[in-house]
């Protein structure tokens, strides 16, 4: 059931990308007579995907500048905040998820889990005005924007990237830390760790090496999938914190009706995120030995 | 949810047997679902949001919209959670901003719940080559970052509350047909299905009659789920401008209004209380989700 991944999904894509491309020339005809946009359609995307791959993505019609100057170094600083928002939430979630799931039904398990939930379901928006108020201006300890200063070394650079991450991780946090906890409460209850106990060996090599390896390496399939989430949260927070990334380049096109570079951020965005959704369902099927041969249904 | 189990009233009559037992697994469900203090506390927070998106402005204490020379001043007797920087009163903003939330994502998740259980019923029920072009169209559809695909749809569409609910709507579509399409497929191979097959039942009754009453819980779940997403997406679409427009008290516009004050000087009532506002409503709708899940799940 779960081989939708590579051969489905390819397809797929382009086919949204047909889309993309589709519903944004009706427009470009309207904007912009001289870029070729009277050719038909097909022959328009087809030279844009050609183009594309090469590495020509055109010229923005707001800046007068070729697209891949702007998105360039915009896709760097995305990569920059995702990076660091990664590195926070992976242990963070994961460890939150072990200890919900090793102490199931605990106090410690209830706060756990519903603050993941509740920060899940709250907009990234919304979480990161509250951690701008409160680590930026009450408390002081972070700075209010995420551009470092020209020249600033890497250790400002993070510490300007940490409030934006914050809120990315909020968002991801509950999520990823709910499947690391329910794949934990599965592999305690599984027969062989009852075999484990009954070997006589103690609590901490059962968890250790019983439960934890089992339980963690299909979480990492899950927070591969994150990846593709954590893109589509940048978008806001880049907004917010006026960060020159893919996200708030992707807006800006947006609100400037300036085509050739949203059709490639958002291209850039979708392969990406194919890239993650692979990477998931291949580690998924690299540790999870039985989705192999599942077939369908 | 009234119509939903009208639905399955009206089928009991010519089910023979089926009625008492499904009404008392219903009533066992109430009863379950009662018992829960996450879903009573969900549920009261909600009825306090749907009461205030009714109302709007006609109970708040100043009038929404009116603007006076108090401007940014601080929460105080007068004005409770202070004003923004047209003298606008917050506290009755942030209680007249429920009403376009409440009307944009639930009629967005409708449209989704509506389109999706078909599609999902059709797919999981005719399967084939039906199926299989379908899910790629869903798999193609979740291959981008929500966000991302609404962002592009509305520049090319022009933004409004309508196209707003419609792309929500039919972006939602898409996960909301896969899980039907799954819960289907499990209840394709029951008995009473191939019955009604035996009988010589044409696929729409099937479909509509025999399988949907019988999946009508996962579908509620999801609906909750996805309302909670729909407040989620749209609330972050309307920050970045693409939903209702000023000056209209919604609570996304008010924090995208007001939150570049923050660093100007520390004005942080303007965006607090919506924030405030915002979290409550999508967490409760979390905790309702939750409950719900847990009783249909056992």
């Amino acid at each position: 059931m779960l081989v939708f991944g590579a051969s489905s999904l390819l397809p797929g894509d382009v086919g949204r990308n047909v889309l993309g491309g589709f519903a944004s020339q009706r427009d470009v005809d309207i904007f912009n007579k001289a870029a070729g946009t009277d050719r038909p359609l097909v022959t328009q995307y087809l030279d844009w995907v050609t183009h594309f791959v090469q590495g020509d993505l055109g010229t923005s019609l707001q800046y007068k500048v070729s697209v891949s100057s702007l998105l360039g170094p915009a896709f760097t600083n995305s990569l920059k905040l995702a990076a660091v928002a990664f590195v926070i939430l992976v242990p963070l979630s994961i460890l939150g998820g072990a200890i919900a799931g090793l102490r199931r039904n605990s106090l410690t398990d209830r706060v756990i889990t519903i603050t993941g939930v509740s920060f899940t379901a709250i907009p990234e928006f919304v979480t990161a005005i509250a951690f701008i108020l409160l680590f930026g201006l009450w408390l002081d300890w972070l700075p209010v924007s995420a551009t470092a200063p020209e020249g600033a070394n890497i250790a400002t650079q993070i510490q300007y990237l940490l409030l934006p991450s914050f809120a990315l991780v909020a968002v991801e946090f509950g999520y990823i830390a709910r499947i690391t906890r329910s794949s934990i409460v599965e592999n305690v209850d599984a027969d062989y760790t009852r075999t484990a106990y009954l070997k006589g060996l103690t609590k901490r090599d059962v968890v250790g090496k019983h439960v934890l390896r089992n339980s963690l390496l299909p979480t990492i399939a899950v927070v591969a999938t994150q990846v593709g989430y954590l893109i589509g949260g940048l978008l806001v927070i880049e907004k917010i914190f006026n960060y020159n990334g893919i996200g708030l380049r992707i807006y800006t096109a947006a609100q400037n009706k300036d085509y050739p570079t949203l059709q490639s951020g958002v291209m850039l965005v979708g392969i990406v995120y194919l890239l993650a959704t692979l990477t998931a369902d291949i580690l998924y099927s690299v540790f999870n030995p039985r989705i192999r041969f599942g077939g369908d249904e | 949810m009234s119509a939903m189990t009208d639905d399955a009233a009206g089928f009991e009559p010519d089910a023979g047997l089926v009625p008492t037992e499904a009404k008392i697994a219903r009533r066992e469900m109430l009863r379950q679902l009662l018992r829960s203090k996450t879903f009573i506390v969900g549920n009261i927070v909600i009825l306090f949001w749907i009461f205030w998106a009714l109302t709007g402005s006609a109970f708040t204490p100043h009038d929404p919209l009116e603007q006076t020379a108090d401007i940014l001043k601080a929460p105080s007797s007068t004005y409770w959670f202070g004003t923004d920087q047209f003298g606008r009163d917050i506290f009755s903003r942030v209680l007249a901003g429920a009403q376009s939330t409440m009307r944009v994502a639930p009629a967005a998740t409708v449209i989704a719940i509506t389109f999706g259980t078909i599609l999902g019923l059709i797919m999981g029920f005719i399967g084939g080559f039906v199926d299989d072009a379908m899910s790629r169209l869903v798999d193609a559809i979740l291959a981008l970052p929500l966000i991302v695909i609404a962002v592009v749809v509305l520049t090319a569409l022009g933004s409004s509350n309508i196209t707003l609910i419609l792309v929500i709507g039919l972006i939602f579509t898409s996960p909301i047909a896969r899980t039907v399409r799954a819960t289907v497929l499990g209840e394709r191979q029951l008995d009473y299905v191939q019955a009604a097959q035996l009988r010589g039942e044409r696929g729409p009754y099937i479909m509509f009659v025999e399988i949907l009453p019988n999946i009508m819980g996962p579908i509620i779940v999801e609906a909750t789920v996805r309302l909670g997403y729909a407040i989620f997406a749209i609330a972050g679409l309307t920050f970045l401008g693409f939903g209702v427009q000023p000056p209209s008290p919604d609570w996304s516009l008010q924090i995208s209004e007001n939150y570049t004050l923050l660093s100007a000087g520390s004005y942080w009532w303007t965006v607090l209380f919506a924030c405030l506002a915002i979290s409550t409503l999508v967490i409760a709708v979390n905790l309702v989700a939750d409950g719900l899940q847990q009783v249909v799940d056992e």
